[in-house]
């Protein structure tokens, strides 16, 4: 029973604190999510039938609880509009996640690799496009990728074409997009991981007779994988639900999720539908966690 | 290191000033007039050392002499910016690590840690192309030879720290490099397991006849295990001896100080006679010593004589002994006495006015005649006992 006493009362309420925040901000209005998304959209305030009302009474709860439905997951996955959605999200994030891993990795190496007094600079560089608002920087994109922005302004100076080109709302436009502003979440758990890294594992392995590329293949990378698992999951998990950056840069033929999400939310204010989709969306996104989470754990377990 | 092998014996180091003869044969290395300069600092300065085929040669020296940049560059993880390493007779300076028959057991082991011991064992056997049969092999043998038996399969972070030093040895030795370098080899092992440790490597090392060379600035270390011994200090060799010999006759008073324990006298000599150099000092009166090998040029010197060679008695030495060796009597008041266990240390206040530390060993289990503090004791030692050193 003495092993009870470890943590003192202080040192409990801390170990609780993480959990109560996860059930008030996350669980319950994900509950709120979940039994909307069971519901019927209605003209009402709020828009959706049933509503759960306790002064009512036990048997109009009752009611209540019987009319929720899995119509709209019904819909949702019957519906090529929804399906498309989820399967450009999962598209475009795992792309531009791969774009930003073989942007990223280079750029954290090298800076691992900087004398000790570089790497805050360094690191202060990757960092300082956060002080400006993320939006702003969107809308400079868009100043910059427009038909007489910066971009072809430069490309008709130098002469490379001959007339403007079209940049903006293209999927190119929204990949630049992406890739400009993730990198930051990329680069940071790579290079914690490269930076922490012991050396003379290096020289140890072009002692044993490996060529200097032959040692980043056998010990560096391998030794980066949780580094690359980190970003991989910091990148990939907020892209798929992107919604601004689509909006803004990329066209209107097709849709990511979160663009679809909005439109049912705001547009046809069909709340139960949109909550359905944030639903399903989660589930995915749970998934890859779940299985990073799992080879995490293997890894630090290691072979017995 | 088989069980049934016979027990190990310490070994016993040729006598001192005992010289390979001087035939045409090249060293296995040759370090010549090597330079390593880190901005203005020179870590290496001008240090030229010849390794013989064979041997166990400690670097000896105190943090920051240079003793770990001189092993990188044998590695060749650093490049000299002067002079030239042969290995058997061609230089290596700009060779790259990879390319070198010189493998390195590195201080803190640098064991992969995604790799299991066997997978770190044959790590440089891969890089060789080595066929796979031939590469089980040798593992096994090395995981016999370690005694590693049922650890194949562990990864680094589940192994003591004794055996990762062995898998850290094992790896290292699995490409049968030409010199074997041990950076730190002992120094993350408590002080039983640095014991056996000692006494193991050795073996090991006369089992494989293979070259070892060892960092260290623990000197007890170097003189259990090491042939001969370099001791380095700013980036230079202070001197390069046997154990035995740097011990009795160290090259300078910064030798005598930083190997062992040692009593310093500064003074003058006053007369030289019969091979007996008379030295007038002002802490511990007049002490006569044998004159060493190489004459004295300088007036001013310091004698310099080990603990244990400092003998207490009440009354003295017997009288015939003083008149056959002209044996030197200090007499003083003991002032501190520390009991070690095997051996009782004592602090002498001389009449002179210095202070002289002496050590002897506790051969009996009951000693009710145990000196004192404030006891007025006689000290004395006999001329051979005394180093003279130039200051």
């Amino acid at each position: 029973m003495s092993t009870r006493r470890i943590f003192t009362r202080p040192a409990r309420l801390a170990a609780v604190a993480p959990y109560f925040w996860m059930v008030l901000f996350f669980l319950v209005p994900f509950g709120f999510v979940l039994k909307i998304s069971l519901s019927q959209t209605a003209i009402a305030q709020p828009p959706y039938l049933p509503v759960f009302d306790l002064t009512q009474g036990v048997e109009e709860a009752r009611t209540a609880l019987a009319a929720l439905s899995l119509d709209n997951f019904r819909l949702l996955v019957s519906d090529n509009l929804y399906v498309l959605s989820y399967l450009r999200s999962l598209v475009v994030a795992g792309a531009s996640t791969l774009i930003l891993l073989v942007i990223g990795y280079p750029i954290a190496y090298g800076m691992a690799r900087l004398p000790q007094r570089w790497q805050p600079i360094a690191m202060m560089l990757v960092i300082v496009p956060f002080w400006t608002s993320f939006l702003i920087r969107i809308y400079a994109w868009i100043n910059i990728l427009q038909h007489d922005g910066l971009l072809n302004q430069i490309l008709l100076a130098l002469h490379l074409v001959s007339e403007p080109v079209v940049w903006l709302s293209t999927d190119s436009a929204m990949y630049l997009g992406i890739v400009y502003s993730y990198l930051p979440f990329m680069i940071l758990p790579l290079y914690a991981t490269l930076a922490k890294m012991d050396s003379a594992l290096l020289e140890a392995a072009t002692d044993l007779g490996s060529s200097p590329r032959k040692a980043f293949w056998l010990v560096t990378f391998p030794l980066s994988l949780p580094g690359v698992g980190a970003g991989i999951l910091l990148c990939f998990i907020p892209i798929v639900g992107e919604f601004v950056i689509p909006d803004l840069l990329a066209g209107s033929n097709s849709q990511m999720i979160g663009q679809t999400l909005w439109l049912e939310f705001f547009t046809n204010r069909d709340w139960p539908v949109a909550s359905a989709t944030a639903v399903i969306l989660l589930v995915l996104l749970v998934a890859p966690m779940l299985l990073y989470d799992r080879l995490q754990r293997r890894q630090l377990k290691g072979e017995r | 290191m088989a069980e049934n092998l016979p027990k190990i014996e310490p070994a016993v180091h040729a006598p001192k000033g005992e010289r390979l003869p001087a035939a045409a044969e090249i060293p296995l290395l040759r370090i010549d007039a090597v330079v390593k300069k880190f901005g203005t600092f020179r870590a290496v300065d001008r240090l030229s050392l010849d390794i013989r085929a064979g041997e166990f040669f400690a670097l000896l020296g105190p943090s920051g002499c240079g003793k770990t940049t001189l092993l990188r560059m044998l590695a060749g993880f650093e490049t000299p910016d002067e002079g030239r390493i042969l290995l058997s007779g061609k230089d290596i300076a700009q060779v790259l690590p990879h390319r070198r028959p010189i493998n390195m057991m590195f201080q803190n082991y640098a064991l992969f840690p995604h790799l299991a011991v066997r997978d770190n064992i044959a790590f440089g056997l891969k890089r060789a192309g080595m066929a796979r049969a031939d590469m089980d092999k040798r593992v096994t043998g090395l995981v016999a030879l370690l005694k590693l038996q049922g650890l194949e399969k562990r990864k680094p972070d589940q192994l003591s720290g004794g055996q990762k030093q062995r898998v850290a040895l094992a790896r290292a030795l699995a490409r049968q490099p030409q010199v074997l370098l041990l950076d730190e080899p002992l120094a993350a092992l408590d002080k039983k397991l640095r014991e056996s440790t000692q006494l193991e490597l050795m073996e090991l090392r006369r089992r494989l006849g293979m070259t070892f060379i060892i960092v260290t600035h623990d000197q007890e270390e170097a003189m259990t295990m090491a042939d001969r011994i370099g001791v380095m200090d700013a980036g230079r060799l202070e001197q390069v001896a046997t154990p035995r010999e740097l011990y009795e006759a160290p090259a300078s008073r910064w030798v005598a100080e930083f190997v062992g324990d040692v009593n310093m006298f500064e003074g003058q000599v006053s007369s030289r006679e019969a091979g007996r150099l008379t030295i007038t000092t002002r802490d511990a009166g007049t002490i006569i010593v044998a004159e060493p090998r190489l004459p004295i040029t300088k007036a001013n010197v310091s004698v310099a004589i080990r603990p244990e060679k400092v003998k207490l008695s009440r009354r003295g030495p017997a009288s015939d002994a003083v008149n056959a060796q002209a044996i030197n009597r200090l007499e003083g008041i003991v002032t501190d006495v520390g009991y070690l266990g095997g051996l009782t240390t004592y602090k002498v206040k001389l009449e002179a006015g210095g202070v002289l530390r002496s050590s002897m060993a506790n051969t009996a289990r009951l000693d009710r005649d145990a000196y004192r503090a404030t006891e007025r004791v006689v000290a004395w030692f006999t001329p051979d006992d005394g180093v003279v050193l130039e200051q």
